[in-house]
């Protein structure tokens, strides 16, 4: 008989080819017109906005809804990606229920805010579905300046520079510029490889010269940036991953989360993609929801993602533990790993019962498990850095760090949660306040 | 339940909702069918002349006005009268009256400027049993380029004129359908009155263009590339109706002349209006173009629930209940100050009532860090803008103020009299006792 998901062991093509094309199909299917005319008919144009103080790039959203509705979707467009040049990628992966339409007033007076994201989505595919760049390159400045990752950070960062007339070298250590954008995200969030397909759009801003395959510490140092360039901006994102701190942390069936996805998300064929029966996730953020999700689309029978914390305490939004609740994820809380059970390969985790100050409460129970994901937090490599405030960067405004020269933003810089659409306010604040530096510009 | 049935200049009708002269009276399918679905009475589309019959444009003749949701809430035609035999409408008319007994069926009738043609058309028309006529001097596109409709009913001599020709040819009740493209709508119905008309019905629909396309430059609906304006009617016409259904209403001159309401009746909440202000039954088109014949029922209901609550038995009692407080504005208390108030618990916080009062009226609304929204009295002169800008319905409501308080606005005390503009002291031709 063919594999399904009573099988055991970690197995590829667990479903059929239709519901694997079901299941990573596009989570919000971009508002058809008529839709987008009645969504946008729900916007109030509240005056000083409150959704507008609530999104990380201060997009005037009230301004784009209205365009929308006036049948300008283009127009609004402009709005947005003048603020938030990846306004396509956020539309898709913001956590609107946190972000704008939390504090949309229809959300707090009715329990149903305006569709923000999903109208930005539908004005930024309409300009981009045609082709258009609606930016265009000031005269060059002749200053030079060295971005390193091009993630939503660094990305951001570059095309503001370039868009100001500065000469920008992007470096990526990865093969394919993007961030977690091209390798983290959800693949339901971000489906026909929209991701390259908004890098490229952005490039043609013009004066970016990406280099990819260059790792900073390895490839490049931070002194011969800090000569060859006018400024340095550091969007290196945080590239390592924290361990369990167990023994039997390296049995086979135990991965780490953020490789399971960027390995998802650069598969053509997920029917090739081996998953196992028992499946069991630790970790409580986004990327722990998005491993169990998509651990369960990918046929997986039992899906357990168990979070030391309590549930209010996930970083993971309540909008992403309902989709992981409505998937078959069960989520298990305040318990956290004890030992991991098996013989070379692992079978079992135990976990312990902890109360709400992580106090351990000698209870214990044992989960089936033939494949286990990490997800308990990434930490920041790169080599020699400007100073850390904590596991991050120090940065003062504008992602000033201690080196004169050198500015930093996104995931590894201190400060600010770690989403795409913070990533790319703070590359882009960071380009403004280097573009001012050099130019003596205010 | 209440009480629907209507009599109207003696025509009875099982309820005041009859269907305007218009497409959906357009023929006997129709007709009968609107019967069954409840409406108590029809105007039939318009007749013309004997012999061969209007012809319509081939292209679309209709334009539209929405909200939200494309919700239809003006719409504009450039359809003419009948474009179907005189002989067909009124073989099917005397079938359906015979019918349908019950109901009210009139003819609307629209022929030249003469004597004879509008004997002629009398005569043959009384031999299907309806009930009465309407005059079209209304239409004001196509008809009018011919010396017909509102051509006809913008001159108020012509208007009492033919009604005079008709009391004179015919003994069928006769209602006078007004146009609202005029300046005074009481000359017409002053004219109708004076030549012997039983009632007016208005409005017909207002001149307009409802939208340009900006691809082609031209006026829609586009015909070829050509527009040519068109008739207004729909919600958005309501207000416009309401306000002359009234002047007819409170006018000495024509006090108490029967009045047919029409123009943007939607809901039975709009024609209990149109009959407040002296309407005795109403006429309803759009509404029905745009959602079937079926949204009388919810006319029905509707109605006879409010006339339950009000204690009404008759609609008869609704005509006209609030023609004795529609005055000139002269007329109006100007010691009565209110001023408005924001229900906190009701508001939303979308500051759209700040934005309006502080940009565009009397800077009376504050907006503090945490947006908190409230009205300062000092300032307000209870214009209604925050109310009619307010998304949340009765967050703000207007408050009066009580006598003897001090309105902190003007520092004036608040006076229990009433008293008007006629008397004030900055009225240069007041009269003021000394
Ligand atoms: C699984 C997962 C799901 C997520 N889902 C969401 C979501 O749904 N919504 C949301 O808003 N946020 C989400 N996030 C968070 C979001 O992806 C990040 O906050 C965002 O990508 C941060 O952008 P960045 O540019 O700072 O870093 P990154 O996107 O991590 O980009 C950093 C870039 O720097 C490169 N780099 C790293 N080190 C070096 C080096 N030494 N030399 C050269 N290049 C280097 C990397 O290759 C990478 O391309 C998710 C994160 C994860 C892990
Ligand atoms: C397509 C169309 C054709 C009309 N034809 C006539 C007509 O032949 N005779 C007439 O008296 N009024 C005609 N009218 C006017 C309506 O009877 C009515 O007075 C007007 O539409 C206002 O009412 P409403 O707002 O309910 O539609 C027509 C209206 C429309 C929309
Ligand atoms: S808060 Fe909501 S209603 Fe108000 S402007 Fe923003 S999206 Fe529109
Ligand atoms: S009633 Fe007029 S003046 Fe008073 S607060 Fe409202 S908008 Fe301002
Ligand atoms: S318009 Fe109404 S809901 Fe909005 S802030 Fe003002 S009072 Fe509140």
């Amino acid at each position: 008989m063919k594999d399904n998901a009573y099988t055991a062991g970690i197995i590829p093509g667990r479903l059929s080819p239709e519901d694997y094309a079901e299941n990573f199909s596009d989570l919000h299917p971009r508002l058809d017109d008529h839709e987008a005319l009645v969504a946008a008919d729900r916007c109030y144009f509240c005056h000083d906005a409150p959704c507008i103080t609530a999104c990380p790039t201060d997009i005037d959203i009230p301004l784009f809804i209205r365009q929308i509705a006036t049948g300008t979707p283009e127009a609004a467009a402009r709005t947005i990606l003048s603020q938030n040049i990846m306004g396509g990628m956020c539309a898709r992966v913001c956590p609107t229920e946190t972000l704008c339409e939390e504090v949309c007033v229809r959300e707090v007076a009715e329990g149903k805010p305006v569709l923000i994201g999903q109208l930005q989505r539908y004005a930024t595919d309409t300009l981009m579905d045609a082709g258009v760049h609606p930016f265009t390159r000031a005269a060059s400045t002749g200053k030079r300046i060295a971005v390193v990752g091009a993630g939503p950070a660094g990305l951001s960062c570059a095309h503001r520079l370039a868009m100001h007339g500065h000469d920008v070298t992007l470096f990526d250590a990865r093969a394919k510029p993007g961030g977690l954008n091209e390798y983290g995200i959800a693949s339901y969030k971000t489906v026909d490889d929209f991701a390259q397909r908004e890098v490229e759009w952005l490039l043609q801003i013009g004066g970016i010269t990406l280099e990819t395959d260059k790792t900073l510490g390895l490839d490049v140092s931070l002194e011969s940036l800090q000569s060859g360039f006018d400024a340095v901006f550091l969007g290196i994102g945080l590239g390592g991953v924290n361990a369990l701190g167990l023994d039997g942390d390296d049995m086979d069936g135990l991965h780490d989360a953020v490789d399971f996805i960027a390995n998802l998300r650069q598969t053509s064929d997920v029917a090739t993609l081996p998953i196992g029966r028992d499946v069991v996730v630790i970790g409580g953020g986004m990327t722990a929801v998005d491993a169990a999700v998509q651990a369960k689309l990918l046929g997986a029978l039992n899906v357990t993602l168990v979070y030391r914390r309590g549930r209010d305490r996930m970083n993971a939004s309540v909008f992403e533990q309902d989709l992981a609740a409505s998937k078959g994820v069960r989520i298990i809380t305040n318990a956290t790993p004890r030992a991991v059970i098996g013989n070379g390969a692992v079978r079992e985790i135990e976990f312990e019962y902890t109360d709400d100050d992580l106090a351990p409460t000698g209870q214990t129970f044992r989960l089936a498990a033939d494949q286990v994901f990490r997800a308990i937090g990434q930490s920041l490599t790169g080599g020699s850095l400007p100073a850390l405030d904590g596991r991050k960067i120090a940065v003062s405004s504008a992602g000033r760090t201690s080196i004169s020269g050198i500015w930093a933003g996104g995931d590894c810089a201190a400060g600010g949660d770690d989403l795409t659409v913070t990533a790319v306010a703070e590359g882009r604040d960071a380009a403004m306040d280097i573009h001012a530096t050099l130019t003596g510009a205010t | 339940m209440a009480d629907l049935t209507s009599t109207f200049i003696g025509i009875k009708s099982p309820n005041p909702f009859w269907l305007a002269s218009a497409p959906p009276t357009d023929k006997e399918y129709n007709v009968r069918r609107a019967f069954d679905a409840g409406w108590g009475g029809v105007v039939w589309k318009t007749l013309g002349e004997a012999g061969p019959p209007v012809v319509n444009v081939n292209g679309p003749r209709y334009g539209a006005i929405y909200g939200a949701d494309r919700r239809l809430l003006g719409l504009n035609n450039i359809e003419l009268i009948t474009d179907r035999p005189l002989e067909v409408n009124l073989e099917e008319m005397t079938r359906v009256k015979r019918d349908y007994p019950d109901h009210a069926l009139i003819a609307s009738l629209m022929v030249p400027m003469n004597e004879d043609a509008w004997r002629e058309i009398l005569r043959r028309v009384e031999d299907t049993g309806c009930d009465g006529v309407e005059l079209n001097f209304g239409c004001p596109h196509g008809m009018s380029e011919r010396g017909m409709g509102s051509a006809m009913g913008q001159v108020p001599d012509y208007v009492g004129q033919v009604a005079h020709w008709c009391k004179k040819h015919s003994d069928l009740p006769v209602i006078v359908k007004l146009t609202p493209n005029i300046t005074d709508i009481r000359l017409p119905a002053r004219a109708a009155k004076e030549g012997g008309a039983d009632a007016v019905s208005l409005i017909n629909t207002i001149n307009s263009i409802t939208s340009v396309d900006l691809d082609l430059f031209a006026p829609e609906p586009t015909i070829d590339g050509k527009g040519a304006h068109g008739g207004y009617c729909g919600p958005a016409v309501k207000p416009i109706a309401l306000n002359m259904v009234a002047e007819i209403a409170r006018d000495p001159e024509t006090a108490g002349l029967p009045i047919s309401g029409i123009g943007g009746v939607t809901t039975w909440r709009d024609a209990a209006e149109f009959m407040t202000l002296g309407a005795g039954n109403v006429q309803v088109c759009t509404a029905a173009m745009t959602y079937g014949f079926k949204v009388v029922e919810e006319m029905i209901s509707g109605l006879s629930q409010w006339m339950d609550e009000k204690g009404m038995t008759s609609t008869s009692e609704i005509v006209g209940r609030a023609v004795p407080n529609t005055v000139n504005w002269q007329d109006l208390n100007l010691n009565y100050v209110t001023k408005a108030v924001i229900d906190q618990d009701a508001c939303i916080q979308c500051g759209r009532c700040y934005a309006a009062c502080e940009d565009t009226s009397h800077q009376a609304i504050s907006m503090s860090e945490t947006r908190v929204f409230e009205v300062i009295d000092a300032e307000c002169v209870a214009c209604n803008l925050c109310v009619n800008v307010c998304p949340v319905e009765d967050c703000i409501t207007m408050e009066q103020m009580a006598a003897g308080s001090v309105d902190p606005r003007t520092g004036k005390v608040v006076e229990k009299e009433y008293a008007n503009w006629t008397t004030h002291p900055n009225n240069p031709g007041s009269c003021a006792a000394e």
